[in-house]
Parts: structure tokens; C-alpha cells; sequence
């Protein structure tokens, strides 16, 4: 498979306390991975490190074999409770065009429109592409934010704590909303959130400082699933239901 | 015409309320979208210290105002931007400091400072020609920046961190942004005085922000209300004779609670409407 992210031997620190260290990762194409960790353990850092938005400390890190601030245009994003004003003058669609966004002095056009639709249905808000963004619930805001994110027709999709505005009766959907887009791009989510690792999701690595990677060697959870006879919902790292093995070197 | 009108210092009066209430228009949508009204504030205050090296140079005090408004805006920018000092922090030294550097200033300058008052509280009745031409060009600027990087401006303003993903120099932008809050406050300290630009600024927007969700006509109706409602403070001010700079700002806030009211009351109608529909279908 082709490696679109590379990430080797990555070391950050904020003030000193290191947050990400040694990290290798690789994000391969059609991917859908999740990478679960406790808050603080690194995962939003680890993201802003792909995006190009932070630079590591030590490590080199390639997206689709360029620097982040290259790669990056080919990457879609959903940042984590983005500090978004609903009273801001933006309705659901101006939202999903700020994904488009091309270069200064270059004005939207006719296939920025069509590609904001199509975003827009695919994550089934495009009827109400007209409102003012108050009018939605977190969840509804949450999907538009996902359009906005693919409106650009990235070949990958970050995602940070995906979930973590929507409730659980609305969850399903949403998985169902990344495994549809799991077959356009690759999708990659970080989370704190373990419930949230569901029989969707083919590969997981865990994050707390160090990254610990449970690839598909360990059977991809969608066919675990078929092995217990039951949705996975629960990754134990401790003994009593070991899905995945225990991690080393800690 | 009117007999008011007869006067050159009203008619210059007028022009300069139409124009500056265009670069208000623009400046204070950003700023209450934005969220950015107390550096706006910080930035007008600390210019003070710029009047006042004008005034110890005998020089025109807008003259040295504006690099003052202008780095300042930057360090507040600059300062803001590390994680060290929290925006409002920095933008209380400012504020502070200027206003310190501009007292002294004044104290070691000799002799009186007759027009001091008006910079800090506005005379728009004592506007040179001269001072409207540079709100003219102001004003033509800042359209023409914003006309050219509209987008940018609306995406930084919306969610930065994700501007920047999409190749937004968000950094420029703000930066940006604060330079053109710094030269609207020059040409304000004219009208309102340093102490209440920050009303200009904001309350405008702020009022037609209630009833649009659209940038563009957000900035429009801004630029027509900012503008009757200077207008209308001026005309007040000459009834009562009453200061005009402060008696702007009254009416200007007085609209802003009016206005309030009024859209709650546009709320309940809406709301008792849609109630009537559906207790219809039903």
C-alpha cells in the first residue's frame, strides 16, 4: 500500500514537558485508523504536526511525500471544538466554501459551488445549505463542519475528537457518515473517547506520549468482529478481554 | 438648503460623518465579529501618547498619532500572538502606557494646551479640509483592501485555525486586519475623541448584527446606520448644545438598546406566528 503520511521518529515538547516522543507513523492509502489516547497523551498535537501547523521539535514528517505545508492542500480537516461563534454572519454554506478556498485574489467558481453541494449532501445537510449556522444542532453543525472539510476533495481526512459534539443516538450515523468516506479518502481520527472504537475501524494506535500501533497484523477489528460474534466496542489493554496485544517498552 | 447647512463647518461636519462611518462600517464589523473591540480600544488609547509628542514637538498631533496607532497595533498583534502574555494582558500595558507616555509628553510641553479636549473627547464641528481628505483616502483604502481580500478576512475571522490550514497567511491577515483599526482609529479621534472611538466602532455593527447574518450587508447597513445615527447625535447636540463627541455616543447607545427591543419583539412575533401556523395544520 502507498504511504500518503510518514512520520519518523517525531519528538515535541511544550515548555519543556515532552508531549510526542519517537512517534512513527504511517497513514497508508484507503485507510481508516483511529488513534485513542488520554487527553493531554498528545493527540491534537500529533495532527497540528501533519497539518504543518506545528513544527516537531526532532523527526521528519512527510505528507504525500512533501513538507506539511505542501501536502497539507490535499488534506482535509475537522479541528476539535473549533472555537466557532454561532452568531457569526455565515450560513451553512459559506461555512463548507471556506474549504475551497484556493489562494489570495482567486474568486470561487462555478466547481467550488457543485464541489460545496456534493460535500453538503454527502454528509446529508445540502437542504440546508441557506441557514445561518445557529439554527443547528451540535451534531447538524458538526456534519458541517465534515462537509467543509471534504469540500475540497482531499485524498485525507483528519478528524479530532469527531465525536465529541455528537450524542450517542446520532453516533451510528456518523460512523456510517466516515465508513462512505472511508471509500473516497482515507480517514483518520484521534479520540479519547475508547467506546468510540467501533467495529468501523480497521486500524488502531494508541497515543499517551508514545505511539503504540496495532496494525492490521493484529486482524483488523472488522473481522475480530466476525471472531467474537459481537461489536467491538471496548479495547482492553489490561488482561480481561485482550483484543489487541499489550504494548512494550513502557 | 436649510439655514444649518449654510455653514462650512456643518457641511464639513456631515462629509466627515459619511466618511468616516464608511471606514466604520468595514473596521467594525470585523471588530465585533472578530472579537477584537478591546484592542481596539487598547490601540486608541495608547495614541494618546502620540498627541502627545505632537504637542511636545509642536507639531500636528494626527500626524504623530498615526505611527503611534500603527505600532502599537502591531505590538499588541505581535505580543498576543506568543503564548507568554494572554491578548488582554497585553493589551492593558498599552492602553496604560500610551495614556502615561502621552501625559507626560503633554506636562513637559510649554505652555497650554488649549485643543487637548478634543482630542480626547472629539469636536467634529472644528474638522480641517484637510483632515477630510485624509479620511477620503483612509476610506478608500480600506474598501479597496477589503473588496481584495474579503475571503481571507472572513475566514480568519471565522475560524483561524482552519484558515490556515487552507493556505490562509492568517498571521498577515490579522495583521492586516489591526493596521486598518489603527488608521480608522486616527481619523475617529477627530470626531468621538481617543476615550469613545470604541463606541463608533462597534456599535454600529453591533446593532445591525442583530438582524443580518451576511458580511456584506452586515458592513453595508453598519456604514447607513453609523452614519444617520452621527448625524442624528450631531443634530441633537446642536438643540441642547451639548458636547457632540459624547452626545453621539449617547444616542449611538441608546439605538443599541432600542434595538434590543426591538428584536426581541421581532423574535415573540416570529415565534407566536409559527406558533399560529402549526396549531393550524394541526
Amino acid at each position: 500500500m502507498k504511504k500518503i503520511v510518514e512520520l519518523k521518529d517525531v519528538y515535541f515538547s511544550y515548555d519543556g514537558v515532552p508531549v510526542l516522543s519517537g512517534i512513527n507513523l504511517d497513514i497508508e492509502k484507503k485507510d481508516i485508523m483511529a488513534v485513542i489516547g488520554p487527553n493531554g497523551g498528545g493527540k491534537t498535537t500529533l495532527l497540528k504536526i501533519i497539518l504543518g501547523l506545528i513544527k516537531p521539535a526532532q523527526g521528519k514528517v512527510l505528507v504525500f511525500g512533501k513538507r506539511p505545508e505542501e501536502g497539507r492542500k490535499r488534506i482535509g480537516y475537522l479541528p476539535q471544538n473549533p472555537d466557532i461563534d454561532l452568531g457569526f454572519p455565515m450560513s451553512v454554506y459559506g461555512t463548507a466554501l471556506m474549504g475551497r478556498y484556493k489562494g489570495p485574489l482567486r474568486r470561487y467558481n462555478n466547481a467550488d459551488r457543485e464541489a460545496v453541494y456534493e460535500a453538503l449532501e454527502l454528509v446529508g445537510m445540502k437542504k440546508m445549505a441557506g441557514r445561518h449556522i445557529s439554527m443547528l444542532s451540535g451534531g447538524q453543525l458538526q456534519r458541517v463542519l465534515i462537509a467543509r472539510a471534504i469540500a475540497r476533495k482531499p485524498e485525507l481526512l483528519l478528524m479530532d475528537e469527531p465525536l465529541s459534539n455528537i450524542d450517542a443516538g446520532t453516533q451510528k450515523s456518523v460512523y456510517e457518515l466516515f465508513l462512505r468516506l472511508g471509500k473516497k479518502m482515507s480517514v483518520v481520527f484521534v479520540t479519547h473517547d475508547i467506546s468510540a472504537i467501533s467495529s468501523y475501524v480497521e486500524k488502531v494506535a494508541c497515543l499517551n506520549r508514545k505511539l503504540y500501533y496495532h496494525g492490521p497484523k493484529e486482524g483488523s477489528l472488522g473481522r475480530l468482529e466476525g471472531a467474537y460474534g459481537c461489536p467491538i466496542e471496548m479495547i482492553a489493554h489490561g488482561v480481561p478481554h485482550r483484543v489487541l496485544k499489550s504494548h512494550t517498552g513502557d | 438648503m436649510p439655514e444649518i447647512l449654510q455653514y462650512e463647518f456643518i457641511r464639513n461636519a456631515i462629509i466627515a460623518s459619511v466618511l468616516v462611518n464608511i471606514i466604520c462600517g468595514i473596521v467594525g464589523t470585523y471588530i465585533v465579529i472578530k472579537k477584537i473591540a478591546l484592542i481596539s480600544g487598547g490601540i486608541s488609547h495608547a495614541t494618546f501618547g502620540g498627541i502627545g509628542l505632537g504637542y511636545f514637538l509642536g507639531i500636528n498631533p494626527i500626524l504623530t498619532a498615526i505611527p503611534f496607532s500603527l505600532v502599537s497595533a502591531l505590538a499588541i498583534g505581535l505580543l498576543s500572538r506568543g503564548k507568554r502574555f494572554s491578548r488582554d494582558t497585553a493589551i492593558s500595558i498599552f492602553w496604560a502606557a500610551g495614556m502615561a507616555l502621552g501625559i507626560i509628553f503633554i506636562s513637559l510641553s510649554p505652555g497650554y494646551a488649549p485643543d487637548l479636549f478634543s482630542y480626547l473627547f472629539g469636536n467634529i464641528l472644528t474638522i480641517p479640509v484637510m483632515d477630510l481628505y485624509i479620511m477620503a483616502a483612509l476610506a478608500l483604502l480600506v474598501i479597496m483592501l477589503t473588496a481584495l481580500f474579503f475571503r481571507e478576512l472572513a475566514a480568519v475571522s471565522f475560524d483561524e485555525e482552519f484558515a490556515a490550514v487552507t493556505g490562509i497567511p492568517h498571521n498577515i491577515i490579522n495583521t492586516l486586519l489591526l493596521l486598518m483599526v489603527s488608521l480608522s482609529v486616527v481619523v475617529l479621534i477627530r470626531i468621538v475623541g481617543i476615550i469613545m472611538v470604541i463606541a463608533l466602532l462597534t456599535i454600529p455593527a453591533a446593532i445591525c448584527r442583530q438582524f443580518t447574518y451576511n458580511i456584506k450587508k452586515l458592513i453595508i447597513s453598519s456604514m447607513v446606520t453609523g452614519t444617520l445615527l452621527t448625524l442624528g447625535g450631531l443634530w441633537i447636540s446642536y438643540l441642547l448644545d451639548l458636547a457632540s463627541g459624547a452626545t453621539i455616543i449617547l444616542f449611538l447607545a441608546a439605538v443599541f438598546m432600542l434595538s434590543i427591543i426591538i428584536k426581541v419583539l421581532i423574535s415573540r412575533l416570529k415565534k407566536n406566528n409559527n406558533t399560529y401556523k402549526s396549531a393550524r395544520m394541526d
